[in-house]
């Protein structure tokens, strides 16, 4: 017994330092040689400011930009607290938050069915895409916006679709971050 | 539903069914010290470990001796993490400056990261800090993860081993299973999930400016309500591919962020995605094979392994079918699926896992004692959130955590095998060992060490003041919150229903007990089973032998496993996801 506490102790010691420190370090060493972008956080960077990263989704509420979908992440896209609603489905709060969405969407959009990830919430809050529906969806609000055909969005919107991974895993999806960039590059608004 | 989610789903399980042997083989080369083509690189470090512990490598330990120093080492490491998590202020690797964690709030944690179970009921990116998470936490997806490899070995050993006093040398199958099992695949698979966009450093939080500024409404502590406008988003980083391999492939599942593998740091694409629910089954479902190799009946380890493939089919079928109908209470939303929407119910989930992949990660994370999630479990349709709810009462038997699951599907098998004997009026054996009172008595009682703990404290919960003011979404679905949290804490799983704010005193003191009595008291009456049938004298094969190879046995393994859990569980969950299922077709919400 007394024999096995000492072994233990000096045993959770060296482990700890070869897995707890020497691994982690190393796979840190290792991924900066061989993918610098990815292991800081995938960011994108114009003119040496930072404008956020392909992964981690942001807010808009503006007519003139796409929309990434609803957030309880903090404030919403609270990138140091991700989280989901939690809500369950038959919570009368998640019934009502959804219905408010709806009923704006449709104004924007009338008579068009509401893509389901348009109204609902992400697991991390930090979701940075839409479904193509979704971008769709929204399509007609943004040329409205910024008074331009449609027709010139839809090209836009395609460019940024990726399609399901080997087109087999996941679904396929729209970084809202990338496609608003690219949108105000391509069609700036006139202030 | 989709072809393309069916497909995925069948794509996995042929991927595992094909690392199951490779494995298997593999796992058995390792504890039966057999040369591997690692050992050049590692065999110089277990040496040096070896020496620096002054562990003897060639002695042999009874099962007594091996369980007092695996609980020495979880002691001992156990307390270590509760330190590092006390002082983290003042130790380096700390750029965000986050206090050190409160008494209670440490305690849940280093009991629930030395236990596999890695329930969380903190938000880890503003709670700890990157020394913490990296030589606290980490460190323990590792060393609990190899106390668990080590268990299901010297089990095995038990099985295999006739007229023998020792099951083997806990200081060095832990050594071994950290070194060889874990490292290697750990250290390639974060490297790989780096390549995919899972993050990897020691920087501060990076400050990004907002391509919109946001005006947002906050509440000051006096209750006014004024308008901000914010103009940056704050981005966590840290050291998160490291601990995200560890995390999938020693089935631990604490998520380096609050959101866990939902989150786009810890699982950026579908290919890491479907990357970490097979590093999930590796070890658990390769273990069956190195049972069959060891014990010398190959067929009986495909036996096992064919039992738990279809318990993990019929959850996954289950699960999937539930959420690609989404939720009827949501007027006016399209929920149908096509090639350019996941439709369903999308709450709490990714667009770039849809429903498919979401229903299947939610059953292999809880199939195993993983709990790791890629989407809010909270959020499911009642019969979906009832699938991981029945796999972890089960008693994760279904590959299960590594080592873990394979132990604890040995208790199933003894009893199925007691059972068979009980109809055949025979004295049942188990691969020529015959089984006395002394091993089903222990079977019975790891299994009822489990229900009872999640049944007892449940019901305290829910009576009572403290627990009640827990619970977030009301109704029937409140009852299934706090049912989760328990049943997750006994079966060392973590995963939640993650409204149930558990960070309370009652709730960090309860389900820290929990995950004890769920990991120990499991451990110790196997291993007393182990014990117990090495000594014993093989007796040979008869016409009146049960078989434990083939169909028959499979089905009466799964039977026994159904239904023990069921006529244990089965009231406490018609009270709440069956009957949360019936109000919501019933048109009702809370």
């Amino acid at each position: 017994m007394k024999n096995h506490l000492i072994v233990a102790m000096k045993f959770t010691l060296i482990t700890t330092l070869l897995f707890g420190l020497v691994y982690p370090l190393a796979v840190t060493g290792l991924s900066h040689l061989l993918f610098p972008k990815q292991a800081n956080g995938s960011l994108i960077e114009k003119n040496g400011q930072i404008l956020g990263s392909r992964l981690i989704g942001q807010p808009f509420t503006s007519d003139k930009y796409f929309h990434s979908r609803p957030s309880a992440a903090g404030s919403g896209y609270d990138a140091t607290a991700s989280s989901g609603s939690n809500l369950g489905p038959t919570n009368q709060q998640l019934v009502d938050r959804v219905k408010q969405d709806v009923a704006k969407l449709q104004q924007e959009n009338p008579g068009v069915a509401i893509p389901a990830d348009l109204v609902t919430t992400s697991g991390s809050g930090l979701d940075p895409d839409i479904s193509p529906a979704a971008a769709e969806f929204q399509i007609p609000r943004i040329a409205r916006a910024r008074g331009i055909h449609v027709e010139t969005l839809r090209p836009l919107v395609a460019r940024h679709t990726q399609q399901r991974q080997w087109g087999i895993l996941g679904e396929a999806r729209v970084n809202v971050l990338e496609l608003n960039l690219d949108l105000d590059a391509s069609s700036p608004v006139k202030q | 539903m989709t072809g393309n989610g069916w497909f995925q789903i069948l794509l996995y399980f042929g991927v595992i069914l094909l690392i199951t042997k490779p494995m298997g083989v593999y796992l058995y080369r390792v504890f039966e010290r057999k040369s591997t083509w690692l050992d050049p690189v590692l065999r110089p470090i277990e040496r040096l470990i070896y020496r620096a512990c002054g562990i003897e490598e060639k002695k042999e330990m009874k099962w007594t001796e091996y369980g007092v120093a695996m609980l020495v080492f979880s002691a001992a490491s156990l307390l270590l993490l509760y330190l590092i998590e006390r002082v983290q202020l003042w130790l380096p690797w700390n750029p965000q400056k986050l206090a050190n964690v409160a008494p209670d709030l440490a305690w849940n944690t280093a009991v629930s990261f030395t236990t596999n179970t890695n329930w969380q009921s903190y938000t880890p990116e503003s709670t700890m800090s990157y020394l913490t998470q990296m030589a606290g936490l980490a460190y323990h997806n590792f060393a609990s993860a190899a106390v668990g490899i080590a268990l299901a070995v010297a089990v095995i050993r038990g099985v295999a081993r006739k007229e023998s006093s020792t099951i083997g040398n806990f200081w060095v199958d832990a050594t071994r299973a950290f070194l060889w099992a874990l490292l290697p695949f750990s250290l390639v698979g974060a490297l790989f999930l780096v390549s995919q966009g899972v993050v990897q450093n020691l920087h501060p939080y990076t400050n990004a400016s907002l391509l919109e500024s946001q005006v947002i409404e906050k509440q000051n502590p006096d209750g006014v309500v004024k308008k901000e406008t914010i103009t940056s988003q704050v981005i966590a980083q840290g050291p998160v591919a490291s601990q995200e391999a560890i995390k999938m492939y020693g089935t631990n599942g604490g998520g380096f962020f609050n959101a866990n593998s939902a989150h786009p740091f810890e699982n950026p694409t579908p290919l890491s995605n479907f990357f970490q629910m097979c590093l999930i089954f590796a070890i658990p479902s390769g273990l069956t094979y190195t049972l069959g190799r060891m014990t010398g009946s190959q067929r009986h380890g495909w036996a096992v392994w064919s039992a738990m493939a279809v318990l993990f089919l019929v959850g996954v079928v289950v699960a999937y079918s539930a959420e690609a109908r989404g939720n009827p209470l949501l007027a006016g939303v399209n929920s149908r699926a096509s090639d350019t929407q996941p439709g369903g119910n999308m709450e709490g989930k990714e667009v770039r896992f849809g429903i498919a992949d979401s229903a299947l990660f939610t059953t292999v994370t809880t199939d195993a004692s993983c709990g790791a999630v890629n989407n809010m479990h909270d959020s499911l349709t009642p019969i979906a959130g009832m699938v991981p709810l029945i796999n972890i009462m089960l008693g994760e038997v279904i590959f299960g955590g590594v080592g873990a699951g394979l132990y604890g599907a040995l208790v199933f098998v003894i009893l199925a095998v007691f059972i068979a004997g009980l109809m055949v009026g025979r004295t049942p054996e188990y691969l020529g060992k015959k089984i006395e009172s002394f091993d089903v008595k222990m079977a019975v009682l790891a299994i009822l060490i489990t229900s009872v703990t999640i049944l007892i404290f449940s019901a305290i919960a829910v009576v009572s003041k403290f627990g009640v003011a827990g619970i977030s979404n009301p109704g029937a679905h409140g009852l299934s919150q706090v049912l989760y949290a328990y049943t997750s804490s006994v079966g060392n799983n973590g995963s939640a229903f993650a409204g149930l704010n558990a960070n309370t005193l009652w709730y960090n003191t309860t389900l820290g007990v929990a995950m004890l009595l769920g990991r120990f008291f499991m451990i110790i009456p196997i291993l007393a089973i182990a014990g117990s049938l090495a000594a014993k004298k093989q007796v040979p094969e008869s016409l009146g032998t049960f078989p434990v190879t083939g169909p028959l046995f499979t089905v009466l393994l799964i039977s026994v496993v159904l239904i023990v859990g069921a006529l244990t569980f089965f009231p406490a969950l018609s009270l709440g996801p069956i009957l949360e299922h019936l109000l919501m077709n019933a048109g009702k919400a809370f």
